[in-house]
């Protein structure tokens, strides 16, 4: 069986767990890439990683490892303080791999 | 010239014929999938776009509801009431084929079927503005899971048009043009070598006459 997880501050964690699935609190960026790789090392348990665009940066070089594999899919969620657009970029990265140029 | 060495007979005319032909129509239907794939996935970006503002603004209203609720509510109160879920997710997930792209369906069951069941807590210590909070977060969930599909779907078919891009442009820059020049080659040495060959046969033939008959033109 599958599971999804979500990895974020302490407070935009919480809600998530409230729901069922699997909260990964991270108080910084290190602590955030820890939990990112003990979750993709048995990538067969999680199908899901939701990851707090604050945590985004530090975290690029690991989402973009999985960026051509099917499982797991990391998609990047707004954190408390709002969007950063970090999400809307990846789609503008995959439409510029994809034409060869930025059409949007 | 050709730029590999290549042999100028008439076996290797007819492999360079082959691959020629083999390539143009490799290359037809290369670009008839690229074309398909990319019209779906515009379509699938599309769709993105939409669920990824959808998400964000539900996620937003969900944490700005959850503020509150923090705010109201001591934070060890908060965190007894949401220690442990009632619900649990469960996630199926199959692939399916879209032109040679194997791309995630996710299907997800919860434990509880009903939604108004998803609170972990009585309600009598905690505050509305809790339940308005998982509710909403509860709603943009199912979004959210789409978006995941949708996601993971607009970024492996955008490596596979990358891919076929690729062999398309490799196809119609290098490969075609490539036989087209070998072919050429061969066929004017071919040529060449004929036309030799019979100045030759012309010229024993005069000289064979003129040691039989004394001929001479």
């Amino acid at each position: 069986m599958l599971k999804i997880a979500v990895i974020g501050s302490r407070e935009t964690v919480m809600g998530f767990k409230a729901l069922g699935l699997d909260a990964v609190p991270a108080a910084n960026a290190e602590e955030a890439l820890a939990a990112f790789k003990r979750l993709t090392r048995d990538s067969d348990n999680y199908a899901i990683i939701y990851v707090e665009e604050t945590y985004a940066k530090a975290l690029s070089a690991e989402i973009d490892k999985f960026k051509d594999s099917p499982t797991p899919a990391i998609i990047l969620i707004p954190g408390r303080e709002g969007s950063l657009g970090l999400g809307q970029s990846a789609l503008q990265a995959a439409v510029e791999r994809a034409v060869g140029s930025d059409i949007l | 010239m050709p730029k590999t060495a290549i042999t100028p007979t008439r076996m290797v005319l007819n492999q360079q014929k082959t691959r020629l032909k083999m390539a143009t129509r490799g290359h037809k239907l290369l670009k008839d999938k690229r074309d398909e794939l990319m019209r779906q996935f515009f379509e699938v970006v599309r769709k993105n776009r939409e669920l990824r503002t959808r998400v964000e603004e539900g996620l937003t209203e969900a944490f700005s509801a959850l503020s509150v609720a923090s705010a109201i509510m001591s934070p060890e109160m908060l965190e007894q009431a949401i220690l442990y879920p009632r619900q649990s997710v469960e996630l199926q997930m199959s692939f399916k084929n879209v032109m040679s792209v194997n791309v995630p369906v996710y299907d997800f069951k919860t434990k509880t079927a009903d939604t108004g069941d998803i609170y972990p807590y009585g309600f009598a210590q905690t505050s509305g503005e809790l339940d308005d909070a998982l509710g909403t977060l509860s709603r943009v969930f199912e979004d959210m899971l789409e978006l995941a599909q949708v996601e993971k779907t607009m970024q492996l078919m955008a490596q596979e048009i990358e891919k076929t891009r690729r062999r398309v442009n490799a196809l119609e820059y290098v490969m075609i043009p490539e036989c087209q020049e070998n072919i050429k080659y061969i066929s004017m040495k071919l040529e060449e070598n004929d036309r030799s060959s019979k100045v030759r046969l012309m010229k024993v033939k005069d000289m064979v006459l003129e040691k039989a008959h004394n001929f001479k033109y």
